[in-house]
């Protein structure tokens, strides 16, 4: 009975942890969309361009080369579901692919792209590994923005 | 003004968009074989070669095992199966007028496993389970997929397309997404089908086993980082109703091969 009971609040503490912590226990940083951008950085953070292209590799963070193929030439298989990222630097400015990555159905309800920033209470049926989680924190969103902002 | 490149996905999405998530993007259904390699689409073709082929025989064996009450399925449906009507089979998951709702095929037979053979119950998509499963599917081999949409089964299949069109998971993807709009395109190294399940039970050579459709559904759920439904319980099999729909007029190919 009491270990039902302390499991219980365990639990319910741990929701709460969850409601407002994300990866690696940050502070989840609210975002705002104005005119389909997202002109402010997450936490005021500033990206780093190197690690981006690291994060968008990695199968457990960004992968995006699952659905993108992009200017990653040591990489095999690049995705052919979606827009080849080569040159959308030029495309976009950095608010612009702030959006995208933050939570790109802002722009297109419909699209199947990962919200890599959404607020974790807005997921539904998430598994317990990631559960209370964000795909990405938002210094690793800051890297892929700066990394995509190099792609001329 | 943006740029935009013509691909077929910029299309595929806006018409998603135009039409509404629940229009299918394909003209016409397309069996997984078809996106097979040929390697794979010959070993499936020949029944020696075929690793599926070990889990028909296997439940061949099962079918004509007596049960803890003396019975075969045999006794019921031939030795081989020939009592089974091919044509029945290929309309699962089928209305249980008593029950008042669908059984996939693998629930029909472990209902028999227990009701009619006295055995304890087996677990869904177990071993035993699938290579039963595969036996009898297999009856029906090349038989089209013919599965009640309206009628009794409407509001069942209504739940199942509901289903397959909700997000879940951390990465906030549905089934439609992957299977509706991309097929033919790539994600990293896989070429996407549209998810059917004409070939199911199916032999996977990624973990070298027979995988029941629901395990299959169970392993894209955690693709996208969502829980999977209960494996046997209603909403999966609503799921199967619908998914195994979208295939109507398809062969069955069980046992396939899949990667
Ligand atoms: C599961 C598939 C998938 C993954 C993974 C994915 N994307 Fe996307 N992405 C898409 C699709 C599809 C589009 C097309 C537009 C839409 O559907 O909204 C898109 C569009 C974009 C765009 C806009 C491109 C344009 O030309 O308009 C950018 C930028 C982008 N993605 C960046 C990324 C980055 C960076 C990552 C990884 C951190 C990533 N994507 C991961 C599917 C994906
Ligand atoms: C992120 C993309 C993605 C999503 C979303 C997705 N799948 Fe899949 N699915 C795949 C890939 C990749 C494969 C393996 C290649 C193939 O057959 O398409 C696959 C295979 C399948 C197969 C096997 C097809 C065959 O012929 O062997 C079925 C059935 C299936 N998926 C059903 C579903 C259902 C039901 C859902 C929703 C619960 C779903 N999928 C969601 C990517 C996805």
């Amino acid at each position: 009975m009491n270990k039902l009971v302390s499991r219980a609040l365990l639990a319910a503490l741990g929701a709460v942890a969850c409601a407002t912590t994300t990866q690696a226990g940050t502070a989840y940083q609210n975002w705002s969309v104005d005119n389909y951008a997202i002109p402010k950085a997450l936490g005021g953070l500033k990206g780093d361009p190197e690690n981006g292209r690291k994060v968008a590799i990695d199968r457990a963070r960004g992968n995006c080369l699952a659905c993108h193929q992009m200017p990653i030439p040591e990489e095999e298989f690049h995705g052919t579901l979606a827009p080849p990222l080569v040159g959308v630097g030029s495309r976009y400015d950095e608010a612009q692919l702030r959006v995208r990555i933050v939570d790109i159905k802002q722009i297109n309800p419909s699209s199947l792209m990962p919200s890599f920033y959404k607020h974790p209470d807005k997921l539904a049926h998430v598994s317990k590994d990631f559960a209370g989680k964000t795909v990405l924190t938002a210094q690793e969103v800051e890297d892929v923005v700066a990394y995509l902002k190099t792609l001329k | 003004m943006k740029k935009l490149t013509l691909s077929k996905t910029l299309i595929g999405t806006a018409l998603a968009t135009a039409l509404g998530l629940t229009t299918l993007a394909f003209a016409e259904p397309k069996s997984g074989y078809e996106f097979m390699k040929a390697e794979t689409r010959e070993m499936q073709d020949d029944e020696f070669l075929n690793p599926g082929m070990a889990a028909v025989e296997k439940g061949a064996e099962m079918f004509n095992t007596a049960g803890a009450n003396g019975k075969t399925c045999g006794g019921c449906h031939g030795e081989e199966g020939e009592e089974l009507d091919a044509k029945h089979l290929a309309t699962y998951p089928a209305f249980d007028a008593k029950l008042g709702k669908p059984l996939t095929l693998q629930q029909r037979i472990l209902k028999c496993w227990t009701d009619n053979l006295g055995n304890k119950p087996m677990k869904y998509d177990s071993a035993e389970a699938l290579d039963l499963e595969v036996f009898v599917r297999n009856r029906a081999h090349g038989e089209a997929v013919n599965v009640q949409t309206d009628g009794p089964m409407k509001p069942f299949w209504e739940k199942g397309k509901e289903i397959y069109h909700t997000r879940a998971g951390q990465l906030d993807m549905s089934c439609n997404l992957c299977h509706d709009f991309y097929s033919g395109l790539n994600l990293r190294a896989q070429t996407l089908s549209q998810g059917q399940t004409n070939g199911f039970p199916t032999y996977r050579l990624k973990n070298g086993r027979i995988n029941g459709a629901q395990s299959r559904f169970s392993g894209c759920y955690s693709q996208f980082r969502a829980d999977g439904l209960t494996k046997g319980g209603d909403d999966y099999t609503a799921l199967e109703t619908y998914v195994n729909s979208r295939g109507n007029g398809l062969k069955i190919e069980t046992p396939s091969v899949r990667f």
